[in-house]
């Protein structure tokens, strides 16, 4: 008998099958049915017997860009390069924070910037005009970057004995998927978005190692709960230090630098 | 969209088993997509159709199990069920709930000729 359907017939048969996901949708398909073909796979647990032969591979599909984001990890661990990953939706302040990082640290951290955007080396540009070293990628229809961009950018790239910042694309739902070997991922939100972003965007916000809310200099102006931007944060990410600061006038960067130099301490102990 | 790089993944996947396991042909690919992974499968299986084409994978099925979402409430120091990412602890209502299960992202088993 068929074990699947209970039809009684032993010879290869067609059905139309159900399953049910976890989600609740429907799969509807038909099958051929071969029962040689569950015995000769003892164990496997198989929803339409099938004329197919049934090759179990139990593969990560982020598998080639985690081994990848390894290999960029050694270069890091070699070259003493604390490498910060930045990400944020377009328009939170990320190269106005960074170019105002680069000209706060400069002298005292030696740095570096990846940037990822769809298009143009606007950002790029930006960064270089304070005096740090910079790579543009672009993504051209990407919406994010992956650990094989960052292997070609550090290519063209001196890593330095400091903090490597990579700005990747304005966008808080894909990058948060891909590892790039990076040692800590830092989550910019502005006062000028909504205090509920952290619960919307769930997994940016739950990978985040530390929030930098910015654009606090216009709180005065504007109806936002900092507090309850911050609480939602904690609903994701409890541990996560929470910075107050603003690029524009520097107020709350102090925590922010040092935060940084100790990430590069750790990295590259003297 | 970022589930067209997940989708050129299980291509890439499949033809690799493809030259180790010698196949030529794929007619269903189980994939293992967990609750709390960072995956929509209506845009995994639309973008799988596009970036499929003209591979070995082109036409196949795609059979997707959705392992449901598990964690570790350090505030009750137990295993609980998690429904999705930011969910409190349904035991004691806290948020200090590391997921331990249910973020797989995974191809499992192949249907081949």
């Amino acid at each position: 008998m068929c074990g699947v359907c209970g039809c009684g017939r032993a010879d290869e048969h067609e059905h139309e099958h159900e399953h049910v996901g976890a989600d609740g949708r429907v799969y509807r398909h038909t099958h051929g049915h071969e029962h040689e073909a569950v015995r000769a796979e003892p164990g496997a647990e198989v929803p339409g017997l099938s004329p197919g032969r049934l090759v179990r591979i139990q593969r990560d599909i982020l598998g080639k860009n985690d081994e990848l984001a390894r290999l960029n990890r050694a270069r890091f661990a070699q070259a003493g390069t604390f490498v910060v990953n930045l990400m944020s939706s377009p328009g939170s302040g990320k190269t106005t924070l960074l170019t105002r990082t680069l000209r706060e640290l400069a002298g005292r951290v030696p740095m570096a910037v990846i940037e990822g955007d769809q298009q143009t080396s606007l950002d790029a540009d930006r960064i270089r005009a304070t005096g740090a070293p910079a790579v543009q990628i672009n993504t051209g229809k990407g919406c994010h970057l992956d650990a094989a961009m960052i292997g070609k950018a550090l290519d063209r790239l001196a890593l330095p004995r400091g903090v490597l910042f990579i700005e990747n694309v304005g966008n808080l739902v894909c990058p948060a998927g891909f590892d790039l070997g990076e040692h800590r991922r830092a989550v910019v939100v502005s006062v000028t978005e909504g205090e509920d972003k952290p619960l919307k965007y769930p997994d940016m916000f739950a990978a985040a190692d530390v929030v930098l809310v910015n654009k606090a200099d216009l709180l005065p102006h504007l109806v936002f709960d900092v507090a309850a931007l911050e609480a939602n944060v904690r609903r994701l990410s409890p541990r996560a230090p929470i910075v107050r600061l603003s690029a524009t006038t520097g107020e709350g960067f102090g925590a922010w630098l040092d935060w940084l130099s100790a990430g590069a301490k750790e990295a590259a102990p003297a | 969209m970022h589930e067209l790089s997940l989708a050129q993944g299980i291509v890439d996947i499949v033809a690799e088993a493809a030259r180790a396991q010698s196949f030529s042909r794929i007619r269903r690919i189980r994939l293992a997509i967990g609750a709390l992974a960072q995956v929509e499968p209506d845009a995994l299986s639309f973008g799988f159709d596009a970036v499929s084409r003209g591979t070995m994978a082109e036409g196949a099925t795609l059979d997707i199990e959705r392992p449901s979402g598990a964690g570790y409430c350090l505030g009750c120091s137990g295993q609980v069920e998690l429904i999705q990412r930011g969910d409190p602890c349904p035991a004691c209502g806290g948020f200090d709930v590391m997921v331990t299960g249910g973020d797989d992202l995974r191809v499992t088993e192949l249907e081949v000729d």
